[in-house]
């Protein structure tokens, strides 16, 4: 495509509004899911959760910011001054980044490059290196060995993740994320989940490895490692590390749900038994199941307790790996078959 | 160009909002370095020793072992793409590439090389 300079202007004026958009809603979701998941896991736990800033504690995640702010920067002696602050910034970047190649309903998206998902890949291996920088940075043991096996749990978990979003890829023959849904929705049962179902939950497990979440949130297992890669950070350098956690986990739940669930549209055989389906607006739908991904998130938090390293990596390479690889053969005989 | 520069637009987007909360962060918050607050966390005892200490050779290994499957995945992905004109023919072709790369992989297995006991 060639453009001339007024074309670009508009182009560059319009992206920098939408990226405004994107970057708003995304950081008002973040801050409440933090409020959601205390609030749920406190209703798991028999407790209240926040409740003491505003109205049944809504207005907890301005506190939070505000506390964040003004808390003091340490910068530790043993420190490597610049890499110490350039991880922060690096994971923070990496993970919000993936948001411009994500659809959010049939025309909305920052970027339209047809290898969406690939971008989404490259990424998520160039956020390892925050987290192993932030950790050899600190120049603090329990920061160095949470970095490392971060790195190594990242690592480990991105090859079924990958393998099983080649299924994907396969049943829609595109890398474009606004392809696959539309492959999904014209597809036998409209969505990947049901020829993928061994690949859907590869990638859920995935998922919560990546995002470093419970019950694999290892890198940061208080009860060894303090804090993981995290402990010597402090004040808003720890905010972004925890601002990209929370939103590496809409990325991941986005992303399951356009490439497993059909995004923003419904199976056929729903709208046609169901007509009036049809009139809800896609976005919502697409929410819907974002919502739904993150509350698994939680819920799953408050459920299952923590794997230990050796199972952590057992579990990647003699279970998942495998079965991803099944998952793909599956896929290949169904679409050879039909 | 057409997708580069709104990529472009929204990194930077991203970087500047990051920048701009740790800039908040500097002028609001009170600095004031001691001794004792900048020495490592170690369970609140003296830090023992250096700090850089020597980790499992493991870790190297899951990363060569990675490569493994990094590279059949770089294969795997263009050929996921051209799946239904190659067909058959592509079907056998991928089922080979794979296997052989698990071979290595099952060897790998064997000698031990993802024990963490």
């Amino acid at each position: 495509m060639v453009l001339n300079s007024n074309d670009m202007v508009h182009l560059a004026l319009l992206s920098f509004f939408k990226g405004l958009i994107v970057l708003g809603i995304m950081l008002f979701h973040a801050a409440y899911t933090v409020y959601a998941e205390r609030k749920i896991i406190g209703r798991i736990q028999s407790r209240l959760g926040p409740r003491e800033v505003g109205p049944y504690g809504l207005l907890q995640p301005l506190a939070d910011l505000v506390k964040l702010l003004t808390k003091e920067d340490i910068l530790p002696k043993e420190a490597d001054r610049f890499l110490f602050k350039l991880a922060p910034l690096l994971l923070l970047v990496t993970t919000i980044v993936n948001l411009s190649v994500i659809p959010f309903y049939p025309d909305f998206i920052i970027a339209d490059v047809h290898v969406g998902i690939l971008v989404i890949l490259a990424f998520a291996g160039l956020g390892v290196y925050g987290v192993i920088l932030g950790g050899y940075a600190s120049g603090s043991k329990y920061s160095l060995l949470g970095g490392l096996r971060s790195a190594a749990q990242m690592l480990s978990y991105e090859i079924p993740l990958t393998v099983s979003l080649a299924g994907v890829i396969l049943a829609a023959e595109s890398f474009r994320l606004g392809d696959i849904v539309e492959a999904q929705a014209n597809s036998l049962f409209g969505m990947n989940l049901f020829p993928q179902v061994i690949g859907f939950l590869v990638f859920l497990i995935c998922a919560f490895a990546e995002t470093n979440r419970a019950p694999f949130d290892l890198p940061e297992a208080e009860s060894e490692l303090v804090a993981g890669y995290m402990t010597e950070y402090s004040g808003f350098r720890m905010g972004l590390f925890f601002l990209g956690e929370y939103i590496s986990m809409y990325v991941m739940a986005l992303l399951i749900s356009l490439c497993y669930l059909g995004g923003w549209s419904l199976p056929p055989w729903m709208l046609s038994l169901l007509p009036i389906l049809k009139e809800i607006p896609p976005v919502l739908i697409l929410l819907v199941k974002v919502y739904f991904f993150i509350f698994l998130f939680i819920w799953v938090r408050a459920t299952f307790p923590r794997y230990r390293f050796d199972q952590l990596m057992r579990l990647s390479w003699k279970v998942l790996i495998p079965l991803s690889f099944l998952n793909l053969l599956i896929v290949m005989f169904f679409k050879l078959l039909t | 160009m057409g997708t580069l520069l709104p990529f472009l637009i929204f990194a930077a987007l991203v970087l500047g909002m990051g920048i701009s909360m740790l800039v908040g962060n500097r002028i609001l918050a009170l600095r004031k370095p001691s001794t004792e607050k900048l020495i490592p966390y170690e369970c609140g005892i003296d830090p023992s020793g250096d700090t850089k200490i020597p980790f499992r050779v493991k870790f190297y290994l899951i990363a060569l072992i990675f490569l493994i499957f990094d590279v059949e995945i770089v294969f795997l992905y263009p050929w996921a793409v051209v799946f239904e004109e190659l067909s058959w023919f592509g079907f056998v072709e991928i089922f080979i590439f794979v296997v052989l790369l698990l071979v290595a992989f099952v060897y790998a297995l064997l000698e031990g090389g993802l024990k963490w006991e």
